[in-house]
């Protein structure tokens, strides 16, 4: 545990953030660091959403402190944030309909960090073929497999250090839940850094080196996949539906 | 004959300068969902700032630099007074532009009087093109309609080929989502409502040297432009253009049409019938031609709500 505070990628301390009256995120504390895959679990409600939302920028925190590389995020606009290395990948997918399977990528691209290689988009086509079959269909009219698919290319091509991605399965068909767990897989492979959202425990704990579960807007549990899995106790308390 | 060949100009001419204002409230208001009630006043100042700087600086450049200016005008108005509105919905943008479209009329009278000024086609330009029917056709009115369907053309190229037209279109569409792939999604907003300005006080620029630059110009032309956004379909360029110049047609047309609904009735043999209802029977087309373009709008959003190629409701 002490050898990932030295040097984390993102760094998230006493994080406080409300919707409206509502105090959804009571303290949030958890650190990312380089190559490593950090899955938040937790119930619906546990305020795992908007702790990805908060770090990007696109829920403002009320308190507590967001660093990336050590340069200070908190309250950042998201545009900012996303050029400082960190892309998300929303559950509701937010494709841009209106525009074509290619514009929508193109939308993704931002310049490459130095010294670090670029996501390409033939890379991509590689990833998911069924995406280069479509790339003059309008967004609107992919399924939603193909959406998530084009979501999660239309994120990488901004080329990140960090990458959130918020429920990446739910949805999908088995077949597709397989091709995207072993996407997940590779992106980490190949050094990008990852915080993920997942219903489906059994892949959270697959493609994770750490994990952290959530309960009531505070981090409740935090390590390896196996100490979690093997945790009978916690994984009732805080996971059983 | 003549009458239809010289109204079909007319009207096509008129409707080509209606889309020129149009073009930037599509953007404005169609697209960004803005409601800038001020967008004609940028017209306005289009024509007046020519007119100044035209006798300083000669025809040509006056035109660009008024452009220019009247773009930064519309960039400032978006980025210290309506982008602070915005989030508190259509009402407080009216009630904002509204108080500035009056703001800049009283301060043009000011200024320059409560007269049209003497602002006119260039010697230069003043010239006809053509002869029809024994009269001579002005070639500056083709010149205004050529730079309409330049600005289409342009507007359309940049919006559907240019990564800057992608991300305007996405930012938009979902600005939160834009703005989360690295776009500085305030920054286009501006850049779009300043581009909008702008094209307004482009063709205020022109018109406002062959029809009268006055102080009602604005108040002439600004609601027309609300009945093109909304005919044409909110946020659709085509659309827009398609109902300037339908617009222009009947506008053109009507003032030369010289019956009546009892006209009609004629037919049927009940013109006395008409004549004895009086009101509305009577009245002659051409003494409603201002009023047609409403009932027009009126027809289109009764059977189409959308408008003519829009798609958003």
């Amino acid at each position: 545990m002490c050898m990932r505070l030295e040097n984390p990628l993102l760094n998230v301390q006493d994080l406080h953030a409300h919707y409206g009256k509502s105090h959804i995120l009571r303290g949030v504390e958890f650190h990312v660091g380089k190559g490593e895959v950090v899955s938040l679990l937790g119930r619906n409600g546990s305020g795992r959403s908007t702790t990805l939302k908060a770090v990007m920028g696109l829920v403002p925190p009320t308190s507590g402190h967001i660093k990336l590389d050590g340069c200070d995020l908190t309250g950042a606009r998201p545009y900012t944030v996303c050029r400082a290395g960190i892309a998300y990948v929303p559950e509701e997918r937010e494709v841009f309909t209106n525009l074509t399977v290619d514009e929508n990528l193109r939308m993704g691209e931002q310049p490459a960090h130095d010294g670090e290689s670029k996501w390409t988009f033939d890379q991509m086509f590689e990833y998911f073929p069924r995406l280069k079959e479509r790339r003059n269909t309008r967004a609107g009219n992919l399924s939603g497999g193909e959406q998530q698919m084009l979501t999660i290319c239309r994120s990488l091509l901004g080329n990140p250090k960090l990458l959130l991605i918020d429920e990446p399965t739910e949805g999908l068909a088995p077949k597709v839940v397989t091709v995207v767990g072993e996407v997940i897989q590779d992106i980490h492979q190949r050094g990008v850094s990852i915080v993920l959202v997942e219903q489906k425990l059994a892949i959270a704990l697959k493609v994770s080196t750490h994990v952290c579960v959530m309960g009531h807007g505070q981090i409740v549990f935090e390590g390896k996949p196996d100490e979690l899995g093997n945790n009978q106790e916690l994984l009732k308390e805080w996971l059983a539906v | 004959m003549e009458y239809y060949v010289v109204s079909l100009l007319n009207g096509t001419i008129y409707g080509l300068l209606l889309f020129m204002v149009s073009a930037g409230l599509t953007l404005i208001f169609g697209m960004m969902g803005v409601l800038n009630f001020a967008h004609a006043s940028f017209y306005m100042v289009g024509a007046y700032l020519a007119y100044t700087l035209q006798k300083l600086l000669g025809f040509w450049p006056a035109l660009v630099l008024s452009t220019l200016l009247v773009g930064v005008i519309g960039a400032l108005v978006e980025r210290y007074f309506l982008r602070r509105v915005h989030k508190f919905g259509h009402a407080h943008e009216l009630l904002l532009t509204f108080g500035i479209s009056f703001i800049i009329a009283e301060l043009i009278k000011l200024i320059y009087g409560n007269f049209p000024v003497d602002y006119r086609i260039p010697k230069s330009l003043d010239f006809s093109a053509f002869t029809i029917f024994g009269a001579s056709y002005p070639a500056y009115r083709l010149l205004m309609g050529s730079i309409a369907l330049a600005m289409f053309a342009l507007i359309y190229l940049l919006l559907t080929r240019t990564r800057v037209g992608i991300v305007v279109r996405s930012a938009i569409y979902k600005p939160k989502m834009a703005e989360a792939l690295g776009h500085n999604v305030p920054m286009v907003f501006m850049g779009v409502f300043s581009a909008g300005a702008a094209l307004a006080g482009l063709a205020g620029a022109v018109a406002g040297a062959f029809y009268t630059t006055n102080p009602n110009m604005a108040l002439e032309l600004g609601i027309m432009v609300f009945v093109v956004v909304v005919v044409g379909g909110l946020g659709s360029l085509e659309g827009a253009m398609l109902a300037s110049l339908l617009i222009g047609l009947i506008t053109s047309y009507s003032v030369g049409i010289d019956r009546s609904l009892a006209d009609l009735c004629a037919l049927f043999g009940a013109r006395a019938w008409a004549e004895g209802v009086g009101g509305l029977m009577t009245l002659k087309i051409s003494s409603l031609a201002a009023t047609i373009p409403f009932a027009f709008m009126l027809i289109i959003l009764l059977v189409r709500p959308s408008g003519l190629l829009g798609e958003k409701e």
